[in-house]
């Protein structure tokens, strides 16, 4: 289990084989990686630049992670973050979940993307091609998507009961 | 009771500040009761907690409600709601 909050970019073979070596009780990596878009509303976009709350970001990003280890057995777990900025086509984001078995990750991947979008304090601010810069919103979906982890949701109980 | 408070993205550009130590006045004990207070400490203030309803806030790095107290508390932040991932 672990976080890590950087400007610089991630190594996605590379980090799965630092958190897979020596084991042989993992059947399952799941990995996630949240990229750049260079048209995120419909406009353009030359850059964009990540804000976070040091501090609160790796507790929010550590508490996720356990939640995740509470539901599903995981055998191991990673979150990078990028911060600063970036251009279209980086980088933002890479979550690994390893299991015995493919549901577990899977599902594990996917929450703690969920949760890590509507609790993680980081901020996007996009710049346009004429050099404006713009925050941007946050989604209801985001917000919904969290929702059906929460309680006994179908989608929560479907999956807790194939782990 | 001094604390310190941060403001990040929007509402960081809108106060004009990153972070300050104020000296919170008798009768402030909740988020919301210091929004109110913050808004009447100028109009950049004033502007940045416009849209107080959509600010949210953490006490010592903890996400809070506005009826959350603010006793013990040594770090507030304002923000708007999170956008990463």
């Amino acid at each position: 289990m672990s976080v890590r909050v950087q400007g610089e970019d991630f190594d996605i073979g590379a980090e799965v084989a630092r958190l897979t070596a020596g084991r042989t009780d993992i059947g399952a990596v799941v990995t996630f990686t949240g990229t750049v878009r260079g048209t995120p509303g419909g406009g353009a976009i030359r850059a964009m630049t990540l804000e976070h709350y040091p501090g609160m970001t790796e507790r929010e990003l550590e508490a996720v992670e356990t939640q995740a280890r509470a539901r599903w057995p995981l055998q191991a777990s990673l979150i990078v973050h990028r911060v600063g900025r970036l251009v279209p086509g980086d980088n933002i984001v890479l979550v690994v979940t390893a299991s015995a078995h493919r549901e577990a990750a899977f599902a594990a991947a996917e929450f703690l993307m969920d949760y890590l979008k509507t609790r993680a304090p980081f901020w996007k601010k996009e710049e346009t091609e004429d050099g404006q810069g713009r925050w941007v919103d946050a989604r209801e979906s985001d917000d919904r998507a969290v929702e059906r982890w929460e309680g006994a949701g179908p989608a929560a109980a479907k999956v807790t009961s194939k782990a | 009771m001094a604390v310190k408070i941060r403001y990040f993205a929007w509402v960081r550009e809108k106060t004009g500040k990153t972070e300050e130590v104020l000296d919170l006045p008798a009768g402030v004990a909740t988020v919301a009761e210091l929004v109110t207070w913050l808004r009447s400490r100028g109009p950049e203030y004033a502007e940045a907690f416009t849209r107080a309803d959509v600010i949210r806030a953490a006490i010592d790095q903890v996400h809070v409600k506005p009826t959350a107290s603010l006793a013990g508390a040594r770090e507030i932040a304002f923000f708007p709601p999170v956008t990463g991932g």
